[in-house]
Order: C-alpha cells, then structure tokens, then sequence
C-alpha cells in the first residue's frame, strides 16, 4: 500500500476525535485478535497431547516436546508430499513466468495482424471458473495419458496462470521506454538479444506481481489434485492433508502439528514479504 | 512500433506467441467449449453415448429427485452468497475504513487481516473442524469453561447450524481480501474531495455514502463479483468440514458439491454421470456469467469518474 497517497482524519474536535479514534482502535485491535488467535492456537496445540489439548486448551504449551512432529517427519508421507508441492508449484510459476513474458512480449512489443484479437483470446480466460470444465479436461488428461501423473497439475496452472500474468505483463510492458530498443537495434542487436539483455532485466518488477499472484493459488490448489491424481506418493500437501487428517482422525495433537507443518512455509513467506504479498495478491482486483 | 514484414521478425513473434496461445486453447478454452457440447449428450460412466438434445438439462431442473437436489443446493447457494456479502464483504468494508485513518499499528493490523487469506482452504477447513468438534474443539470447551455449557453443540453435526459454521469459517478465511481491496479504493480518494465535505458535515453516514462509497464503486465491483464467482463455485470448505454429501441431511450440500458428486461419483451410491455433471456445469456457468455481467453494469453505473 501507497503511503503517499491521501490519509484521512478527521478532527472536530480534540474529545471527540479521541473518541472515536480510540473506539476505531478498539475494534481494529478485536478484529486483529480474531484473525490471529486460530492461528496461534493452532500451533500452540501442536506441542500438546489430546490430554492437555483437552484439559488447557489455550495454555502455552512446553515447546520443546516435538513429540507430534517427530511422529509426522517418520511415519507418514508428510514430507513427500511437501516435495510433490514444490516441484508441481516450481515447474507451473517456470512454465507461467516464460510463456506469459513471451506472450506479453510480442503483444506489447510489436504490431502484428490479430494481436488486439489474441489479447482478448488470452483476457477471456481471466473470468471463466475452469473448475466447471473439469469434465473435459479430465478427459482430456486421460486421452494425453497424464492422469496420475503431475504434469496434468502442470498443464492446467500454466494454463490458468497465463491470463492474468498476459493481462499484467502486457500493461506493464507497454509503459517501458522504447529509445534503448531502437539504439540497440540500430547498433544491429538481433530481436531475441533485445529481448533478452535490454526488456527482461527492466520487467522483473511486473514478473514479481504476476508470481505472487498465480503462486498462492497453486500452492494451495485442492481440487484439480483431487481429481487428477490417485497414488499417495504424487499427491500434493493440500490433497495429502487429506489422507493425512483421516489416518490420524483421533489424535488431536499430531492433527494440529500436521496443520501447523503445512500453513508454516506460506506464514513464513508472507511475513517476510508482506508487502509484496498484499500488492501482488490484491493488484488483479485494484485497476 | 515496427510494422511486421514476412522476414525473420515474423518468425520470431510467431515463436512467442505460439506456445502460450497453445497452452490457454488446449487446457482453457476447449474445455470449457466441451462442456457445453458434453451436455448435450448421454454419457454411461466414461463413454459417451447418444445424442439426446436437452434431455440432461431437464432432468437436472424437472424431473426428481435431481429437481429437489438441484434446489435444495441452489438455495444454500443463494444463503451462502447473501451471508458472505454481509459478513465478509461488509465487514470488510468497515475494517478498511477503520484501517484508512491510519491510527498506530494501522499497518500490524493490515498484515493480521490478511494473513488468513494466503493460507489454503484446507487448512482452514479443517482447523475450524478441529475447533467445532463437539468434545474436543475449543469453541464447545471455552464455553463450558465460561459457564455457558448449555450453548455448546456439536455445531457441524446438525441442520441448524453446520451451513453457518461454514459460512463464519470462509468470513474469516477471506475478509482480509475485500478489506485490502477498499482500503486502496479508499486511499485514492483525493483530498480535496473530503475537505470540502468536512465544511458541509460531520456526520459519518453522508461521508460514506456520498464521498467513499461512490468513489470505491470500481473496487465494489471487482469485490462483489469476485465473491459472487466464489459462492456458486464453493467446493473445497464444504468438502472438507462437512462432507462430499453435504452432511447432516444435505444442509451443506452446495452446487460445487453436487456438481463434483454427480460427475465423478457420490461414495455410497458409486454413480457416475458425464452427461447430467456437464448440464448441471453450464447451468451454474450461465447463471454466473448472467449475474456477474448485471452486477458490472449496475455497480458500473455508480462511479464517479474522478
């Protein structure tokens, strides 16, 4: 968020500003205990037995029992299935960032017969809910012989992740300068150098905002797992939390150490990156 | 810009926008035009059979018990969209406008509303479970511990209140999304504008509804279709808390959840239905679209061009 842009307080009157400041305080304060408290609880429980889990249910736990975590890591596919995650999200955000800066590339970059057509072809599939063709394209998956497999998870995210990394990058693209390509083109730099030494260093602000925002999706896609793929060792950490939730159904502990193991990596990020996370997450809906 | 000649340049734009084009046509577009035609056809499991016009579609609207099914779903639908858009539309309109006056910790405050948003709904799913559970959750022991024993329930396990606890569970998830969302619309409200209001009134009411409201008219619209597209599309908070089935007696049954059960199978009956999952899809498909189209023009229509 712009913190140069307007800020607005009103001040009628000292008393009364204080009060309702304070109230607008107070309620911001609640809320932030709302959105939180889950979360900490959640982890807090991790540490306990069902006993104490029971017994003291927001008590602070004795955090070096790693009891529940340790019986996560050995006995079950918790960390397979974290792996299958980063390679399906790495190898879709590789394949998402390459073709849309292509795409975005030569749609803003050049002029060419059917480019405004072939920007409305890739803009049409920003607002079409895929999840509701996934007949077809379960059939589809079959005829390619990549059901069962992650490729199939690969495909369909590229494949979402495209319209809205065009619809960014294109915009973005298009504000950039064009002297430094005319100079280089003048000096004889072929269109794939121009491409790659002078464009991509100066898109990688717009590169991030795409990433962000086709990243937290994928990481936490649940249904085209479900549908696509059947053996354990391929199951990504949404779809194996399932599995996971049911074999440990009775012992709330391990159950909560499960959760916290899977929200971890994405709390972590997004704390770091905050800001980024909020620009790139919101940015599709703020025009 | 440079005009394209058929010389190498052609050649090299080809190249580019070839394979992303490939990519959006054969796993976006195609399908979705498929599940149109699917519809239109009598599909045995996962062969398609005969040709047989809208027959699917009536089935899915008129003839029992699919009819019943297809309201009763559609009408937690409708529930689920007009409680969201109080709690957590219109929630998060007010913390946006609490979080605009920029008080201290304005922007921890701003990192915790938002933090549930980036967590997958499976965990959120089955973190509300874990804290609904009738004996071991924290919601029935904290109010046995409060003195108020007699208001615990097994709050998932019954008619009157499994659908609500899903709707509270999604509030919470996502009302860091649409508050975010306002506060940019709000924050590009010029100044000027608000001075000359404060010299007209201090009431907070004509603030909002003639300066803010008009004026984040464009991020409403995003916001109420985004959510529209997400209520009829529920799939993953049902599936998780409550079951494929929309357990109990199918009070969280939900058109996702129907749709996915009559496609690929409902555990306990084994059916399978390629024809009436692909009616049933264009159905929700067409009714999105419709609606999502009238709300971009009605809210559309109340901007104030800045």
């Amino acid at each position: 968020m712009s913190t140069v842009t307007s800020t607005y307080s009103d001040r009628p009157g000292l008393i009364a500003t204080l009060g309702r400041d304070g109230l607008i305080q107070i309620i911001l304060i609640a809320n932030t205990f709302i959105m939180l408290a889950p979360i900490v609880i959640m982890m807090f429980s991790a540490f306990k037995t069902t006993p104490q889990i029971f017994a003291s249910p927001f008590g602070i736990p004795d955090f070096t029992n790693l009891v529940n975590f340790s019986r996560i890591w050995t006995q079950t596919n918790f960390l397979q299935y974290l792996i299958n995650s980063f390679v399906v999200t790495g190898a879709s955000m590789a394949l998402i960032l390459t073709l849309g800066t292509m795409a975005a590339y030569a749609l803003a970059r050049y002029e060419f017969f059917g480019a405004g057509f072939i920007l409305m072809f890739f803009i049409a599939g920003l607002t079409l809910p895929l999840k509701l063709a996934i007949i077809p394209l379960f059939m589809l998956m079959r005829d390619l012989g990549i059901l069962n497999n992650q490729l199939s998870l690969i495909f369909v995210y590229t494949a979402m992740g495209l319209p809205t990394t065009i619809f960014i990058m294109t915009g973005f693209i298009r504000t950039l300068p064009n002297e430094l390509e005319d100079a280089a083109r003048m000096d004889g730099a072929s269109e794939a150098r121009i491409m790659w030494s002078i464009m991509l260093p100066l898109v990688r602000p717009a590169m991030v905002i795409a990433g962000i925002q086709n990243v937290v999706p994928i990481w936490n896609d649940f249904f085209f797992p479900l549908v696509f793929i059947q053996n354990d060792r391929l199951k990504t950490l949404p779809q194996g939390l399932t599995t996971f939730m049911g074999e440990y159904s009775t012992d709330y502990g391990v159950l909560y150490a499960g959760l916290t193991l899977s929200a971890l990596p994405i709390i972590i990020i997004y704390i770091v990156l905050s800001r980024q996370f909020i620009s790139g997450m919101t940015s599709g809906a703020i025009k | 810009m440079p005009q394209l000649r058929l010389t190498g340049r052609g050649l090299w734009i080809t190249a580019l926008i070839v394979p992303p084009l490939a990519f959006v046509a054969l796993f976006v577009v195609y399908p979705i035009i498929s599940a149109f035609a699917y519809a239109f056809f009598d599909w045995n499991g996962l062969l398609r059979g005969e040709f047989v016009g809208l027959d699917n579609f009536h089935t899915v609207l008129f003839v029992e018990p699919y009819a019943s099914w297809t309201r009763n779903a559609f009408s937690h639908n409708i529930i689920v969209f007009f409680a969201l858009m109080v709690l957590q539309n219109g929630l998060g309109f007010f913390l946006a406008y609490a979080l605009w006056r920029e008080l201290p910790g304005a922007r921890f405050h701003r990192i915790a509303v938002f933090l549930p948003v980036v967590l997958s709904t499976i965990i959120v799913g089955y973190l509300f479970k874990l804290f609904l559970h009738p004996l071991f959750g924290v919601v029935n022991i904290s109010l046995r511990g409060m003195g108020l024993g007699e208001l615990a329930q097994p709050w998932l396990g019954q008619s009157s209140t499994a659908l609500w606890a899903l709707i509270a569970a999604n509030a919470w998830h996502m009302v860091g999304f649409p508050t975010l969302v306002f506060l940019a619309g709000m924050q590009r409200i010029p100044t000027e504008m608000l001075d000359a209001v404060r010299m007209e009134t201090r009431s907070e009411w004509v603030k909002i509804t003639k300066i803010v409201w008009p004026l984040v008219a464009p991020s409403a619209t995003v916001v109420f279709v985004l959510l529209f597209v997400g209520a009829f599309n529920w799939f993953e908070l049902p599936y998780v808390m409550a079951g494929l089935d929309g357990s109990p007696f199918g009070s969280t049954d939900v058109l996702g959840l129907y749709f996915y059960r009559t496609a690929f199978g409902n555990v306990s009956s084994g059916q399978q239905d390629f024809g009436l999952g692909s009616a049933l899809a264009v159905l929700i498909f067409l009714f999105i679209a419709a609606v999502a189209g009238v709300i971009t023009v009605r809210l559309r229509a109340r901007e104030i061009q800045l």
